[in-house]
């Protein structure tokens, strides 16, 4: 390796300038820039609907008293949808068929065993297919109903409140309101796609329209062309961060940043770096377009999925949150969301940092040896 | 057989008799967006002879075939072949069988992974021959073409000449009455093309009747030909014999006369182009030496052992067909590719890709237009001054100089692609010699381009050879180009024939001209002559009653659909990439998914602040930290510390118990156990909230009746069943809606490309030209595609069984029976978004956002479509994902059977007809 001088420095910048050149006289890139960073994100967060939103509930009313009348007229929208009320044999068909998830079964004499103290049980049937309503809906139908019943219950006799009071707050985002959340993975997201579509096309543009050839014939060395790649395309992208971030997020979508947004985009800096080698590695595997669009698809889903931002990491297979541990994403999501939600400073997050300098800084040395070995077959 | 010479069997010629003509053409205009192809033409072809469409790139040979074949739609006008109107549909379908159409480009129809047996198979079974004829055919056209030893060699991996015998083939296989071949000879080797030429007059000469049309760039081509038709910018400039264009024009060649037929202003631009002769100095510096060197690409030799000695200030020529080696040869004296043997000198100093000095000397231009179509010309002409380290003082008057030479000075703004090949050519050529190289090394910088323009560009390089002694090191297949060269080597199959001035090699061969040399030197070098044609060709041809040109139109042939699956497996057997999608794809994806979209909240970090420290306070704490949701982390002692150690999100949970809670618990004096949870991701903490709260419940009650003896039992208690999942785990909910998504995903992606593929490469060309219909096209391309998806389907069951432990508990074969409706709807998908797309990219787009983004929002995957709203809830009611997405999850989930689940295979049926029906319309039979 020869050492940096300024012609080096020169070289990777003026073509990284060509680079942005080429991109801004591509329509295609640009609106799929622009798309990725505005409407994508306001279409994420907000098509995000809480956790519970009309869930489908059926009421089997055997009983047919007041207490029981006014468990029924407890659930309304937007939480439940009104419940449609059936008979006992219509649940399992009704279940089967998916037309409900909850079904509530409300016995016979059930409100004279309430006054009677004789302590009935309504019976909850929940479809456990439909995860993200089950748990969350089983909650809120155990405490609506009982809530009706107590209720009820203290006009007629007195009984103590429970001694010992439970206070529980969420920190960070008091009213769980998804958008939040939704809003910024997205962004995470955006900026892993873009960056590798961004740099691993700049890479096969060059090679289909005959240019790298050109540009290997000139002083130039790999070394230049793939730097040149990584800063330009790393700074759209960075810089469509930054405005998004600023207009959709935090502007349209009126979410609340704790931490350092500047932390923050240093810290997708470093992800970009990495990120760009990975597009870049793909182009040397890939003969054509389509096929990079084919390796690409089978890169970026487990990159995503499996980063933590789109599901817990705690709830994943030891095995899976180990090797993901060489993911870039799985370090940029742990600190974007230490950074932005939790308010957390370089003190907090700087492990995660040197992670990501680790990777970016593996996944480049790979790619341009892979990327020096293939231009032989490339040109 | 001495010279190829007198085995030319020239058909008899034939005078333009004034029959019916086989093509009338009257006012035809064809135009590309805002480029006018072609201009109100009028045109008789006559029948029963050798047409030639002659005049360079861009002037409208192309359109003009593609119309008279029925590939192209006619915009205005009136196109008249073979006695009908083309703009009659019936008439297309009725005479369509009568023509063959062998487009531009090597191997354009050609499938390149395919053998040569695999492609003739393919066009055979179109035109709906049997085995046994097709064998037949094959076997006979193959002999007479000399293909037949290479039968199992892929179509890509074919030289030039030999791809263009095998169109030829493909185009012959049904006795057309018309053969359009639009360029068939451009880019091959002398022998090979004269070869090809001899094969089409012996097929005429058996074949009585048959008309041809040809189009060519090469002028000599032209002189064989019966009939020309001489084109410029759309427009006719003169029709008659090669004999007739020479008279008119009193000149000698029909370059000659081409160049005369020309409008006054274009032909002002021409000057004949001189050659000063090269000051003869034998001591002179060398600029290139070469030895031996050689190039291997596995076990096929690119280039072999090929050595030569090239004086400062000469032009020297490289002459050879495509894939010679030419260009191979010159990316090793660039250091673009490593030589595998041998050595090569520029300037005395020994090839060294990191030898950034020599690269300064040296300015290459490369086969084809290869500058950044995104920078203007001044922008490119400045970046590669830069590029070039030539200083930035410097630079200005650099491109000035570059910029008034090459005549770029009204263009500078301009973007390259908006211009024409000419001046992009000059552009290049600038572009190449920005800093001042000594060595310029240009492969093929002139095909494509007029004569006019070939010539000026000539005229620039023999000033900068001779005025600025820069040596040329240039590769061409033009043998009047050649002719110019100080000196040339004549190069075929990797190997230097021979090198020397071009007189000297037509005076040692005894021959007429160059090419007459060339293919003496060649014929010498092969050992082998390929005896073009000594068993006479299509016997099958002769007889007027073959089964092909009987009436054999039907509404939907199942064997030409098949024929196109056949086809469309090979391919796909044969593509690693799309290979591997197709099968390991989802599998991997269905792993990713299974595990990520898990939805099961376990293992939460918490910590305690505990001020009271008592065994009441610690109960509590036990309470949460023996539930297999909660993980105890080391106790808080500050409220600091809780801040940080939740910022930094270690804790999920962090409780903080209040000193004196055992003592106020006993009193029974109202206490308050505080509860803080990391709100960053939602979902998770409405998990983690319903945890604390029914632990601490569970807690009270607990505690009333163990350690303070009372009875606080409840009015009414709550049972709940979690049907179907009883423990409410994420991988029995997800692996049943998992599979639904990937196989709407894959197959809508796979069918997708493998049409718009056929657009890209040009194979498409063969539905445009050949008697399929589009039913047939679209079904035979999807049914691979169903196939492959109900295999995946029975891989990802599998793996939900086994690996997932999820196990079917309803009725296999209703699964089956969804999953194989679904699929014919995702495939189909796959096919409507390839209506609409042109390159491959667009296509992998529209069947993802138009796949997974209705599937994962709207079908259910998530939340019940009862909870959606809007448009949302209406694609959601219409999407066929959410039907499958119910049955999927009945099967595995609540073991249901067919008759439970009827009412969701209505939707799903209906759905398959209209998706496929409306991809059949929309898809062209012609291009526009």
């Amino acid at each position: 390796m020869s050492h940096v001088s300024m012609s080096h420095i020169s070289n990777i910048y003026r073509l990284g300038v060509k680079e942005l050149w080429s991109l801004i006289r591509d329509p295609t890139m640009l609106i799929l820039i622009i798309y990725s960073f505005t409407a994508a994100i306001y279409i994420a967060a907000t098509a995000m609907p809480d956790s519970l939103h009309k869930a489908a509930i059926a009421i089997v009313d055997e009983d047919q008293s007041p207490l029981s009348q006014r468990i029924v007229s407890a659930f309304y929208p937007p939480h439940f949808n009104t419940p449609s009320m059936i008979s006992l044999a219509e649940v399992d068909p009704g279940m089967d068929a998916g037309r409900f998830t909850f079904a509530l079964d409300i016995p016979p004499n059930f409100q004279r065993d309430v006054l009677a103290g004789r302590s009935p049980s309504i019976q909850l049937n929940v479809d456990a297919t439909r995860m993200t309503q089950a748990f969350t809906g089983n909650g809120y139908i155990q405490q609506i109903a009982l809530d009706e019943v107590n209720t009820f219950v203290l006009r007629y006799r007195n009984t103590a409140p429970p001694p010992i009071d439970l206070a529980l707050r969420a920190r960070f985002n008091p009213a769980l309101t998804p958008a939040w959340f939704g809003s910024l993975m997205e962004i995470i997201n955006q900026v892993t796609m873009l960056s590798i579509i961004l740099a691993g096309a700049a890479l096969i543009r060059e090679r289909e329209h005959g240019t790298i050839e050109h540009l290997l014939v000139m002083p130039v060395t790999p070394g230049e062309i793939m730097l040149s790649k990584v800063w330009s395309m790393g700074l759209v992208v960075l810089l469509a961060t930054a405005i998004s971030l600023a207009v959709i997020v935090q502007g349209a979508l009126r979410v609340p940043i704790e931490g350092s947004v500047m932390l923050f985009l240093f810290c997708a800096a470093l992800h970009l770096f990495a990120t760009t080698s990975i597009g870049i590695f793909l182009a040397t595997l890939a003969r054509s377009m389509p096929q990079f669009g084919l390796l690409m698809v089978l890169t970026l889903i487990p990159l995503q999925m499996l980063s933590g931002g789109t599901t817990p990491r705690e709830s994943m297979p030891v095995f899976v949150q180990t090797v993901m541990l060489a993911a870039p994403t799985t370090h940029f999501v742990a600190s974007a969301q230490a950074i932005l939600y939790r308010g957390a400073g370089l003190e907090v997050v700087w492990p995660r940092f040197l992670a990501l300098i680790a990777i970016g800084s593996v996944f480049f040395i790979v790619a341009l040896a892979r990327f020096r070995k293939t231009i032989g077959t490339m040109a | 057989m001495s010279g190829l010479g007198s085995t030319v069997t020239t058909a008899p010629p034939v005078t333009p008799r004034m029959t019916a003509p086989v093509a009338r053409l009257q006012d035809v205009s064809l135009s590309y967006g805002k480029t006018l192809a072609l201009d109100e033409l009028s045109l008789d072809v006559p029948a029963g002879c050798m047409v030639g469409l002659i005049g360079p790139d861009g002037v409208g040979k192309s359109s003009l075939m593609a119309l008279v074949s029925g590939a192209r739609a006619v915009q205005s006008g009136q196109v008249e072949v073979l006695g009908g109107d083309m703009g009659n549909k019936r008439h297309r379908n009725e005479v369509g069988p009568h023509i063959a159409y062998m487009p531009q480009g090597l191997g354009k129809n050609l499938y390149p992974t395919l053998s040569i047996e695999e492609n003739l198979q393919f066009f055979g079974r179109l035109f709906g021959h049997s085995a046994a004829e097709r064998r037949q055919r094959i076997d006979e056209l193959t002999t007479a073409t000399g293909l037949d030893s290479f039968l199992e060699r892929p179509a890509g991996k074919l030289s030039g000449g030999m791809k263009q015998k095998l169109g030829l083939c493909c185009a012959l296989i049904h006795d057309p009455d018309l053969l359009i071949l639009d360029e068939p000879t451009t880019g091959v080797d002398p022998l090979a093309r004269s070869q090809f030429w001899d094969l089409i007059a012996h097929i005429r000469s058996e074949r009585n009747g048959m008309s041809v049309i040809v189009a060519t760039a090469y002028m000599d081509e032209a002189e064989r030909f019966d009939w020309l038709v001489a084109m410029d910018a759309g427009r006719i400039l003169a029709t008659g014999t090669p004999h007739e264009l020479r008279e008119r024009t009193n000149t000698t060649a029909l370059e000659a006369a081409f160049i005369a037929l020309l409008p006054e202003e274009k032909k002002r631009e021409h000057q004949t182009v001189v050659v000063p002769p090269l000051a003869d100095d034998e001591n002179g510096e060398i600029a290139i030496e070469a030895q031996d060197l050689t190039k291997r690409f596995g076990i096929f030799t690119a280039v072999d052992h090929v050595s030569f000695r090239i004086r400062r200030g000469e032009i020297f020529g490289f002459l050879g067909s495509n894939g010679c080696g030419k260009s191979t040869t010159m990316k090793m004296l660039t250091g673009l590719l490593p030589a595998s043997e041998g050595r090569a000198w520029l300037f005395g100093r020994e090839v060294n890709p990191h030898d950034m000095d020599t690269r300064r000397r040296v300015g290459y231009m490369s086969q084809a237009f290869s500058l950044y179509t995104e920078l203007s010309v001044q922008q490119n002409l400045v970046l590669h001054a830069r590029l070039f380290s030539v200083a930035e003082k410097d630079i200005p008057a650099r491109v000035a100089a570059m910029v008034s030479r090459f005549g770029l000075g009204n263009v500078l703004d301009a973007l390259p692609s908006n211009l024409p090949l000419g001046i992009r050519q000059r552009l290049s050529l600038a572009v190449a010699m920005v800093h001042k190289p000594e060595l310029l090394i240009l492969d093929e910088p002139t095909s494509g381009v007029d004569p006019i323009a070939r010539d000026n560009f000539w005229q620039m390089m023999i000033d900068l050879a001779r005025k600025d002694r820069v040596t040329i090191f240039i590769s061409t297949h033009f043998m009047n180009e050649a002719e110019r060269c100080d000196r040339i080597s004549l190069m075929h199959a990797g190997k230097v024939l021979v090198s020397d001035v071009p007189a000297e090699l037509v005076k040692k061969r005894g021959a007429a001209t160059l090419e007459e040399a060339f293919i003496g030197y060649l014929m010498d070098a092969d050992g082998q002559v390929i005896t073009p044609v000594d068993a006479p060709v299509l016997q099958t041809a002769v007889a007027p009653e073959t089964p092909s040109s009987a009436p054999r139109r039907q509404r939907f042939s199942v064997s030409r659909a098949f024929s196109y699956t056949l086809r469309e497996t090979l391919e796909l057997q044969r593509d690693p990439v799309r290979g591997t999608l197709a099968l390991l794809g989802s599998i991997m994806l269905m792993l990713i998914m299974g595990y990520g979209i898990s939805l099961d909240v376990e293992d939460l970090r918490f910590a305690v602040l505990d001020q009271d420290q008592t065994t009441l306070s610690q109960n509590y704490v036990l309470n949460l930290a023996g539930s297999r949701y909660f993980i105890e982390r080391a106790p808080l002692n500050s409220y600091a510390e809780l801040d940080r150690r939740m910022r930094s999100g270690e804790l999920s949970l962090a409780i903080e118990i209040p000193s004196g809670f055992a003592r106020d618990v006993k009193r029974g004096t109202p206490v308050q156990i505080g509860a803080w949870i990391d709100g960053a991701m939602p979902s998770r903490a409405e998990n983690i909230k319903g945890y604390v709260q029914g632990m601490h419940q569970g807690w009270l009650i607990d505690v009333a009746r163990h350690q303070l003896g009372q009875d606080i039992s409840a009015a009414a208690t709550i049972e709940t069943r979690f049907r179907y999942n009883p423990d409410v785990k994420s991988l029995p909910a997800m692996v049943p809606a998992v599979i639904p998504i990937l196989l709407l995903m894959i197959p809508a992606m796979l069918t997708a490309l493998s049409v718009v593929r056929e657009k890209e490469l040009g194979s498409i060309i063969n539905l445009y030209v050949t008697p399929v219909t589009r039913s047939e096209f679209l079904l035979g391309k999807q049914l691979p595609y169903v196939i492959l998806a109900m295999v995946n389907f029975l891989l990802m069951t599998l793996l939900a069984i086994t690996l997932f432990g999820v196990p079917v508990k309803g009725s296999f074969a209703t699964l089956s029976l969804a999953a194989f409706i679904f699929v014919l709807f995702s495939t189909g998908f796959g096919l409507f978004a390839s209506t609409f797309t042109r390159s491959q990219i667009a296509a992998m787009f529209v069947a993802m956002i138009g796949t997974l983004i209705p599937a994962i929002q709207f079908a259910g995957l998530l939340n019940p479509v009862s909870s959606l709203e809007g448009v949302g809830r209406l694609i959601g009611q219409i999407y066929p994902a959410t039907y499958f997405l119910t049955i999927s999850r009945g099967v595995f989930g609540k073991a249901l059977t067919l008759s439970d689940l009827h009412a969701s295979f209505g939707p799903m049926l209906l759905s398959v007809p209209v998706i496929i029906v409306v991809s059949i319309i929309l898809l062209k039979k012609q291009e526009a």
